[in-house]
């Protein structure tokens, strides 16, 4: 029997992977989809100072708008960190990507080590957002997250027409008088915003395969984009879902975990299914 | 005296070759512009210690490095075997890869219990340097004495005996190892079989990650192959400098960052002592901060402009 609880945090985790799968599709088309894992990683220095500066008000150390606030802003200067590498001519993006992450990452580790040491234990469930625990999100913390993956979901339908040019012919959307440079901005911030949202049910080391593998296996076997985003939304809200009910039902496993491997294993079906 | 002995000599040690080897390596990653073949390894040889752990249930470095070795092979040949059948590039192939491996490595650490024994997943998040001690040091005299010196951490053995094959594979093999890092083409031009080449850096990389791992966890290996290699990369077009700079400047931040862990809280006025690993990450960040200020204003002279 699934309780209320437990429902609304399935819930949450099916809209994140749904907004996931259908960021993650123009994110892989783009060629943009290995910068979740540098936004997630970079997003810790902003969780743990959020919670930092919220303790030392005196405030509720773990509510999860500011966290998540937090979270973006830092994951936000990771992105900036990455293009000043970038734009320096001789350090290539996946360079760029490996110094953002692992540096954003070890000063997170450092505010966790002050963290812990609060004496209010403030610090308290801030290391589920490196794994993900679904199993401990209360309702309002699902809705939040669920919320703002279902936000995404919107930007992306109504954005539509312009992000289909932006990702198959970049020089067509220009000759049509797009804003590129905006839609590309724009495609960024939604990746963003589904990482942030993805933090506290996946954790920050794994959204990025929440971003690649439901687009992946959606583009094997789907012909144009339409499909190929209904069905990679399909395969990240399952993979969403059952990675969450398999880590409230086992606690020690990592709700990252189980998502990561449940999406894989739909990635396995749509490669055995695009060969037939 | 014998407390730091006791205390910060071990970590102190770990660190340094943990970073001095990584720092080596690492730049052949970064010339060869597979710096995400750093990321994917780190992350993807976790399931195969583990095993290793699990099966034998020793404490030795044997099986966990033979686990780690067989996991990042299956690790390599899997990103090709996903760009061909999924049509992928490389860099959504790796990701998919390694994060599977290490979904797969956090899931098996849970089933088989090596949690608790000796590793755990604090381990891999944050690393142990910490927990690296020497309580039979008695003083200055324990370092040339055989059985102080076997009571050492075993971490800090794994760590030496890579950082000795590691520097020298790179010195035996200086000059195809440049020819492999800068130009692959010509190199196979010369009848060198690059990709023989390529898969023996990448295992002795691999062997790194898993050296280091155990002491920095698993996610800093990355700062410590990636930053020092992006730093050197650019301030210099020397494959000389770039090689051994990078070593040098890995094991500096490897020393710095251990050495400051503890005085920094304490001049702020803390209790805390900072996570030592995540320190030496950190400061790597700021190094490579600092270089890129500096190549964007060239100092009054410098003909590059």
């Amino acid at each position: 029997m699934i309780g209320h609880n437990t429902l609304v945090v399935l819930l949450g985790c099916a809209a994140l992977g749904a907004a996931s799968g259908v960021v993650g599709a123009f994110a892989l088309l783009r060629g943009r989809a290995l910068l979740a894992d540098a936004i997630g990683h970079a997003a810790l220095p902003g969780v743990v100072g959020a919670s930092l500066i919220m303790a030392g008000f005196g405030g509720p150390a773990r509510s999860l708008g500011p966290l998540l606030l937090g979270a973006a802003l830092s994951a936000w200067l990771g992105l900036l960190a990455l293009r000043a590498l970038t734009a320096s001519g001789r350090i290539r993006p996946d360079a760029a990507i490996g110094v953002v992450l692992s540096a954003f990452y070890a000063l997170g580790t450092v505010g966790l080590s002050i963290a812990q040491a609060m004496p209010d234990a403030a610090q308290a469930g801030l290391s589920h957002f490196i794994l993900g625990q679904a199993a401990t999100l209360n309702e309002s913390d699902a809705m939040l997250a669920g919320g703002l993956a279902l936000a995404c979901i919107g930007v992306v339908a109504a954005l539509f027409q312009p992000l289909r040019a932006l990702c198959f012919d970049e020089a067509f959307a220009r000759s049509r008088g797009l804003p590129v440079r905006a839609l590309d901005l724009g495609l960024l911030a939604l990746l963003l915003a589904v990482c942030v949202a993805g933090l506290p049910a996946v954790g920050l080391l794994l959204v990025v395969a929440l971003l690649i593998v439901p687009a992946a296996g959606a583009r094997l076997v789907t012909r144009g984009l339409p499909a190929m985003v209904v069905v990679a939304g399909v395969l990240g809200a399952a993979a969403g879902a059952s990675g969450a009910l398999i880590s409230t039902r086992f606690e020690n496993i990592p709700t990252g975990a189980a998502v990561v491997l449940a999406g894989l294993l739909g990635f396995g079906a749509t490669v055995i299914f695009s060969r037939r | 005296m014998t407390e730091f002995l006791r205390l910060d000599l071990p970590a102190l040690l770990a660190a340094i070759l943990a970073g001095g080897t990584c720092g080596l390596l690492g730049s052949f990653l970064v010339l060869r512009r597979e710096s995400l073949l750093g990321d994917a390894l780190s992350h993807a040889v976790l399931p195969g210690i583990v095993v290793g752990f699990a099966l034998t249930g020793l404490r030795s470095a044997g099986p966990m490095l033979l686990g780690a070795l067989a996991a990042a092979l299956l690790a390599t040949f899997a990103i090709g075997w996903v760009k061909r059948v999924a049509r992928l590039e490389t860099g959504a192939a790796t990701g998919l890869v390694f994060t599977g491996f290490f979904a797969s490595g956090l899931v098996l650490l849970e089933v088989t219990g090596a949690r608790g024994a000796d590793l755990d997943v604090d381990c891999v998040l944050f690393g142990q340097l910490e927990t690296l001690v020497w309580l039979e040091a008695q003083g200055w005299a324990s370092l040339l004495d055989p059985a102080a010196l076997a009571s050492l951490p075993r971490q800090l053995g794994l760590l030496a005996s890579v950082a000795l094959v590691a520097g020298l594979v790179v010195a035996l093999c200086w000059r195809p190892l440049q020819l492999v890092a800068f130009d692959p083409a010509f190199a196979a031009s010369l009848g060198m079989r690059v990709g023989r080449w390529e898969l023996a850096l990448n295992l002795l990389i691999a062997a790194a990650a898993v050296a280091a791992f155990e002491s920095v966890g698993s996610i800093l290996v990355v700062a410590m192959l990636v930053c020092p290699a992006v730093a050197l990369r650019l301030m210099t077009d020397r494959y000389r400098v770039q090689v051994l700079g990078g070593a040098a400047l890995g094991a500096g931040l490897g020393a710095a960052g251990v050495l400051l862990a503890g005085p920094i809280p304490a001049a702020l006025g803390l209790t805390a002592s900072l996570n030592a690993a995540g320190l030496i990450g950190t400061l790597a960040g700021f190094v490579v901060a600092g270089c890129l200020i500096a190549r964007q204003r060239p100092a009054v002279g410098d003909a590059r402009s």
